[in-house]
């Protein structure tokens, strides 16, 4: 009987397998943040989805999470459920180093995706990646082009350690310390909240400095800078006193930038999903990658030269 | 302690001097760094409206819906002898609720009522499943509470899906910044309301007297009459009631809700507010004055370090220094050493006016 029993389960054992494998089901691990922490991360999320279909042949397990150590559990889960490739956009860039050897002992791909790690090159197979200094460098070369006689400008960041953080305030500082006609009023993280934005200006406002620019590390901030302007009567925006800048193209944003109350809007590209599964199915082909880094083509939009079309192709979230 | 309060009138309110001293010791500290810090002025904003400005206005302004989620949270804290760590995220669940229903039509006053009525509901039905759960099932609040802290932002997402879903209107600017002829701003108002509302709540009513004897002895309480249960979910009732005002509030400030970022971490003020108001977080005796005046000092503190123009990387510690100074002084065994020296200063005092008189 026991005999009996336990060729009964070595055979369904080899039945699910012959299944699996007539299936053909590519697994994906997919650590990312949550949807719901911007209009950025929820195209990205979407894209992934749609991409990572089980009408394309994927089976995708996702993870959706801002914090770190919780990401890296995750993605070590993953690696001991056996997935076939594992997908990652990180919190934060450090700390990654443990999770990524693991997962190449066990001969499994890792793409980086929207956001870059800070580890040996070696770790992963690929990395599809928003330029984050490159998004910084193209809008301070817009504000240069304005050709103010003096920049004072109140710069308002991101979740300090960031990617996007990193990226957008790089370009910036580097401009500042080789300038003299350039000069930072203050220098704050509001950590991507909106309300934090504001009250950080209204603190300037107060203190009766002057400043004429806002640089703000995301849509969101900009618009509660924004917010701290329109109480306090300072006029901004085209023909205004103060110029506004934010990044990241939500659709509301470009609408600001169209209707001439804000000056530039980075874009901040989410779509990567298509680029990598391109890449897995050359793997899974026998073929290699070849370039190891792809970056997303971006641009910024400025109030002077946007469209409704631009808003309609490059605006995310509604 | 008896013998004191039944000796002076004012020791009803000692419990108010740890935070009027730390509202205090921020002020004088700003006063020396800057003079002109707290001046208040007026200009006129880009809508055209004569408004107050100031750092005063800032901290009372931005403290709003601290304050508020402040009130609630000492109910709680002294019904419970524990506290609800779900807070931001019930006050985003109600925000949700209240931009889906502005967005599904146009903004009139009647929907904003309409929107703010449903909010209520919804928050206080999350309330009520946070008070069932201390309550009738006696788990640990902070326990319970974490249920809704960690899937309270999803839910707040379901129920709009978009990711920063915007409202426009001129009525929810209204609310969320200046009332059109009003130089003060309408959050500090929404607070003076509330304020009121709850004093004449407590005046009027036992609510405050059964939710500090349920929060010292439930047996003797129960004895007595009272049902512990009951008390203990109406202080979340009306805590739910709290974070669907100060929801509403933070959607309107910049008419639009972030999920993710909406009073983020809020929950850790509300509670540190509570305590520097003086009130024990075992349960018990409480006063929600005390917790307000700890709103606002904590959003001070935090004006203050924007002013100063602190690192960005270093704010947090900085708040951290000031914060240990603040509950140190606090604590149960510096308050009797001070009480210790306040008696024996007492008893000198009489004595020399005798020599003087002799």
């Amino acid at each position: 009987m026991k005999k009996f029993a336990r060729l009964f389960v070595a055979l369904m054992m080899v039945c699910i397998m012959a299944i699996g494998v007539a299936a053909a089901e590519i697994t994906v691990g997919i650590v990312n943040n949550p949807p719901s922490e911007s209009g950025y991360r929820e195209a990205n999320v979407k894209d992934f989805e749609a991409v990572f279909s089980a009408e394309n042949g994927y089976a995708a397990k996702t993870f959706y999470s801002l914090k770190n150590d919780e990401q890296l559990s995750a993605a070590q889960q993953f690696i001991t459920d056996g997935v076939d490739y594992l997908l990652i956009s990180a919190a934060e860039t450090t700390g990654w180093d443990a999770v990524l050897a693991s997962a190449q002992e066990n001969g499994i791909p890792v793409f980086l995706f929207d956001r870059m790690i800070d580890c040996d090159e070696e770790l992963y197979a690929a990395a599809v990646v928003s330029d984050m200094a490159n998004q910084g460098k193209l809008a301070v070369e817009w504000l240069i082009a304005q050709a103010l006689p003096e920049y004072k400008i109140i710069h308002i960041q991101g979740a300090m350690g960031s990617d996007a953080q990193i990226g957008r305030t790089g370009a910036l500082d580097k401009q500042v310390a080789e300038n003299e006609n350039w000069s930072i009023v203050v220098q704050q993280t509001a950590t991507w909240d909106e309300a934090e934005a504001k009250k950080i200006v209204e603190a300037v406002i107060n203190s009766k400095e002057d400043f004429n620019i806002i640089y703000a590390e995301n849509d969101g901030m900009a618009r509660g800078a924004v917010a701290a302007l329109d109480e306090a009567g300072i006029t901004h925006g085209v023909g205004g006193k103060v110029i506004v800048m934010g990044f990241d193209c939500n659709r509301w944003a470009l609408r600001e930038v169209l209707a001439g109350t804000w000056n530039y809007d980075g874009q901040c590209s989410p779509f990567q999903a298509a680029v990598i599964s391109d890449m897995i199915k050359t793997l899974e082909d026998g073929g290699a990658i070849e370039t190891k880094l792809v970056i997303s083509e971006e641009k910024g939009f400025d109030a002077a030269t946007i469209t409704q079309a631009d808003i309609d192709q490059y605006g995310l979230g509604e | 302690m008896k013998a004191h309060a039944s000796k002076f009138k004012w020791s009803k309110y000692t419990q108010l001097l740890v935070p009027l001293m730390s509202i205090l010791l921020i002020v004088i500290f700003n006063l020396l760094r800057d003079p002109s810090f707290f001046s208040i002025g007026t200009s006129t904003n880009n809508l055209g409206n004569p408004v107050l400005t100031g750092n005063l206005v800032s901290i009372l302004n931005g403290a709003s819906e601290l304050a508020i989620i402040a009130m609630g949270m000492t109910l709680v804290t002294a019904a419970c002898g524990g506290q609800d760590i779900s807070v931001g995220a019930l006050a985003t669940i109600a925000g949700s609720v209240f931009v889906r229903i502005l967005r599904s039509g146009q903004i009139t006053i009647g929907s904003i009522l309409v929107g703010f009525l449903c909010c209520c509901v919804a928050a206080m039905l999350f309330g009520a499943f946070n008070g069932t759960l201390v309550s009738v099932f006696r788990i640990q609040p902070m326990i319970a509470t974490l249920v809704l802290f960690t899937c309270g932002r999803s839910i707040a997402y379901w129920i709009n899906g978009g990711a920063t879903p915007t409202i426009s209107s001129p009525l929810i600017t209204a609310i969320g910044s200046f009332i059109p002829g009003c130089p003060v701003p309408t959050p500090i108002i929404i607070v003076a309301v509330m304020a009121l509302i709850l004093g004449l709540v407590f005046r009027f009513t036992t609510l405050g007297l059964y939710t500090q004897t349920v929060g010292i002895n439930q047996r003797a309480a129960r004895l007595n009459g009272i049902n512990p249960m009951f008390i203990k979910l109406v202080s979340f009732l009306v805590l739910g009631l709290c974070c669907a005002v100060a929801g509403c509030i933070s959607v309107s400030r910049l008419s639009l809700i972030n999920h993710e970022t909406m009073l983020l971490e809020i929950e850790m003020d509300a509670i540190l507010a509570v305590a520097i108001g003086g009130n024990a977080l075992g349960g018990g005796k409480f006063k929600v004055t005390g917790s307000v005046l700890g709103a606002y000092a904590i959003q001070a503190l935090t004006t203050t370090l924007y002013a100063m123009k602190v690192p960005s990387t270093d704010v947090k510690a900085y708040k951290a220094i000031v914060i240990i100074l603040i509950v140190v002084i606090s604590s149960p065994v510096v308050k009797k050493a001070t009480n210790r020296l306040w008696t024996k200063i007492r008893a000198r005092i009489p004595a020399k006016k005798e020599v003087v008189a002799q």
